[in-house]
């Protein structure tokens, strides 16, 4: 046993800190394609276990990584170097619900889908509603401000969180941001969401609750052509509307989807939109009637109302499923999240169409086209030899036609290793040494899950290749 | 707009301590230092994506005139400039429904402390691409860098937008309400502004038994609360006050409670300071962490 594993053995329950095999494994990775190693795995239950743990990692001058359900997309939980990895997983309580102001304190480990399941009967929720909701957890949104359908209309988690308490990377415990509207201070609450634990760990989240609408219309439209289908989604916006949700899904998507769940979509279509209202009735039926309206004259074929709560979730059920419904086309998928302006989206598809057909490889995309964000899965069978090398040439060059189309590298699944050494397309020198000024000021010692996010200096103004220590 | 010769006028370290203001609106410069001003003007106004770029030195008020003609608005406070309302970061009494000052900037160029142009952000609405420098720069009060030209999001105008007054108790009228814009308390009388389809707005109105009136109270001006909104019952007997009901935000007669960090954050703000502005050239004396 190490003198690291002693120590930490020491600091919190022995139980909680494991070095199995088996268990190494399953923490080497989240669910990018990025493998890495882990020393140890720590499940702390308190915020002063947490506090402990990264104590003795300064002591013994190892990185940490924090963890929730590993469903990150960009490699952000990914230990490399023997990292320490501290799992949120067992800090799973929601610890009081304030129906009168909204708000709710959480562990970081409770479950999205969860939290809004416990504060449903109060007529709330919790907004941010990512594909992996039912895994996924509320440590995590914090670290990848993460997204989802609904935060078009609603915002993305950073609008959604009000205080936390969070040990820093050198170990000690502060509350960031406040129960009240505007907290004495810099905005530490908003510079540390998103920051995809470099800044610290979340111990105890504040979040704000969100007033769950009285009245929901969900609608499918569908359309011979991908570019009437995304010029749809410019016009509903142009036109004053900003629906909670507005979903697109391409052919190959469509069939796959329809196989697998059985919710009658067109599957001769081009594209299909999945466009969801929420409010009070009579704007919904004006909102309704717009959008039809819309759709008809830049060309949609049928547009479906749903009828009922079971129609309209049957409908979510296809985009949901979508990344199940995939794997049975072939086994493996590389999902990008580059978010371009609505008027780019019918140029950049035909892009990523052509940039696929271009190196062999086969295309779906389900996307958020309300707010931009493209996720353009290029799917394959990793044992096809040299396919991984197409698989990253194509992606390279869908990140470049996105950044060049006037969009930004990640919407909402943040840069991790996948994007780290995409970051200086985006940013200049000078902009990237205000990040890690950022960086250093809640990190000084650089433990805090280290090599994400910020390419190493040398590799601004150059895009690099993987990190080291990582393998795809 | 020329950032480049703002960068200049800031200048950097070398130069020594600089401030800067718009219009004043919000207490200006500090006081006996070298003063400089943002550029101004709307450099493009995108309806169909929503944003909208200027310079920080645009008044608020000709930004939504500009905006109002393509039927949107900005969740900012309705005066001074645009780099004024961010750097200072407070919300206007639609915050309730319009969501708060720092969720409006999706990317900033400001002019950091060694006098060099910064990007911080991007220019769609939805990004998680780096470390989030825009919601660090609201509210920072010109400390970390002088913002010079933002991308903003932009909201649809309401059809309707009516204000409407009460003598029911605030919190069961917010209740009875599907998400007001606004609802202020003074104690006494309740005020609250509905906006969406004309239809909705007049049935909401009718439900909670509101009366139109033209416009929202006065706001006493001497301080500004910040409480949890929960918290806004136990305001009875403090002086005169109008409370954003929901929000937390009281506009007081008399000052607010002193309030302070703990050490811990005193420490993490000082090492924030040192590293975006090493010599304290920027808005010298002002702190943010004590009040």
């Amino acid at each position: 046993m190490t003198s690291l594993v002693a120590a930490l053995r020491a600091a919190i329950a022995p139980d909680r800190v494991r070095i199995g095999a088996a268990e190494l494994s399953l923490y080497r990775r989240d669910a990018s394609n990025f493998d890495g190693n882990a020393s140890v795995v720590c499940f702390p239950i308190t915020t002063v276990d947490v506090q402990a743990v990264v104590r003795v990692c300064v002591e013994h001058h190892v990185p940490f990584v924090a963890r929730g359900s590993g469903t990150g997309l960009a490699g952000g939980a990914t230990p490399l170097d023997g990292a320490v990895v501290i799992s949120l997983t067992k800090m799973n309580r929601i610890l009081s619900v304030d129906p009168e102001s909204r708000q709710a304190w959480v562990e970081p480990g409770v479950l999205n889908l969860d939290l809004t399941k416990a504060v449903q009967h109060h007529g709330l929720h919790f907004a941010p509603d990512p594909s992996s909701q039912q895994s996924c957890t509320i440590g995590g949104n914090v670290a990848n401000n993460s997204g989802g359908p609904h935060c078009l209309a609603d915002g993305v988690t950073s609008a959604h969180i009000l205080a936390m308490e969070v040990v820093l990377p050198e170990g000690d415990i502060i509350t960031i941001g406040g129960q009240d509207p505007e907290p004495l201070g810099l905005d530490l609450r908003g510079a540390f969401v998103g920051s995809e634990g470099m800044f610290g760990i979340a111990t105890k989240i504040c979040v704000r609750l969100t007033e769950t609408a009285p009245t929901v219309r969900t609608m499918l439209l569908d359309f011979e052509s991908v570019e009437d289908g995304a010029s749809t989604v410019s016009a509903i916006i142009a036109d004053g509307m900003v629906p909670a949700a507005l979903e697109m899904m391409d052919a190959l998507c469509t069939r796959a989807v329809e196989e697998y769940v059985h919710a009658g979509l067109p599957i001769d279509a081009a594209a299909i939109l999945l466009v969801e209202v929420a409010g009070l009735a009579n704007g919904l039926e004006h909102e309704v009637e717009r959008i039809i309206a819309i759709g008809k004259a830049h060309g949609a074929r049928t547009v479906r109302v749903a009828q009922d709560e079971a129609e309209r979730a049957l409908l979510w059920k296809g985009r949901k499923t979508a990344f199940g419904a995939i794997a049975r086309i072939k086994p493996n998928y590389y999902l990008h999240d580059t978010v371009v302006p609505r008027r780019k989206l019918p140029e950049v598809l035909n892009k990523v169409y052509e940039i696929a057909e271009r190196h062999g490889l086969l295309v779906m995309n389900v996307f958020h086209a309300g707010d931009g964000n493209l996720h353009p899965l290029l799917v394959f069978d990793k044992r096809e030899p040299g396919v991984m090398d197409r698989v990253h040439a194509a992606g390279d060059e869908i990140v470049r036609v996105s950044v060049a189309a006037g969009g930004v590298l990640s919407g909402e699944h943040g840069i991790g290793l996948e994007k780290r050494d995409y970051m200086p397309l985006m940013f200049g020198p000078e902009d990237l040494a205000a990040q890690a000024a950022l960086r250093a000021a809640f990190d000084p010692t650089g433990l805090a899950n280290p090599t994400k996010v910020l390419p190493s200096p040398s590799a601004c103004g150059d895009v690099q290749h993987v990190p080291e220590g990582a393998w795809i | 707009m020329d950032l480049a010769a703002f960068a200049q006028e800031v200048g950097g370290v070398a130069d020594g301590p600089v401030t800067i203001t718009g219009t004043s609106s919000r207490g200006g410069g500090v006081p006996g230092v070298r003063c400089v001003e943002a550029p101004g003007g709307i450099e493009w106004i995108q309806a169909d994506e929503m944003i909208v770029s200027c310079g920080a030195a645009t008044l608020v008020e000709h930004l939504d005139a500009e905006l109002r003609a393509v039927g949107q608005c900005v969740a900012l406070p309705p005066a001074g400039t645009v780099g004024g309302a961010l750097a200072v970061g407070q919300s206007g009494v639609r915050r309730l429904g319009y969501g708060p000052v720092r969720d409006v900037l999706l990317q900033a160029h400001y002019v950091g402390a060694a006098g060099s142009i910064v990007k911080a952000g991007g220019p769609t609405v939805k990004n998680v691409s780096g470390f989030d420098l825009c919601r660090l720069l609201v509210g920072s009060r010109g400390t970390l860098g002088f913002i010079g030209a933002v991308i903003l999001r932009t909201r649809p105008l309401a059809a309707a937008s009516q204000w409407y007054t009460t003598d029911a108790d605030p919190w069961s009228t917010h209740a009875l309400l599907y998400r007001p814009v606004s609802v202020l308390w003074d104690g006494v009388t309740t005020w609250v502004l509905l906006e969406g389809h004309p239809d909705d707005v007049g049935e909401q109105a009718a439900k909670a038994g509101l009366a139109a009136v033209s416009a929202p109270p006065p706001l006493p001006a001497v301080s500004r609360w910040s409480r949890k909104p929960g918290d806004l019952r136990a305001l009875g007997g403090t002086g005169r006050f109008v409370a954003e009901i929901g929000v937390g935000i009281v506009h007081h007669s008399q000052p607010a409670p002193p309030r302070s960090l703990e050490p811990a954050a005193v420490a993490l703000h000082q090492r924030i300071k040192r590293q975006f502005d090493p010599t304290g050239r920027l808005n010298p004396g002002v702190e943010l962490h004590h009040v």
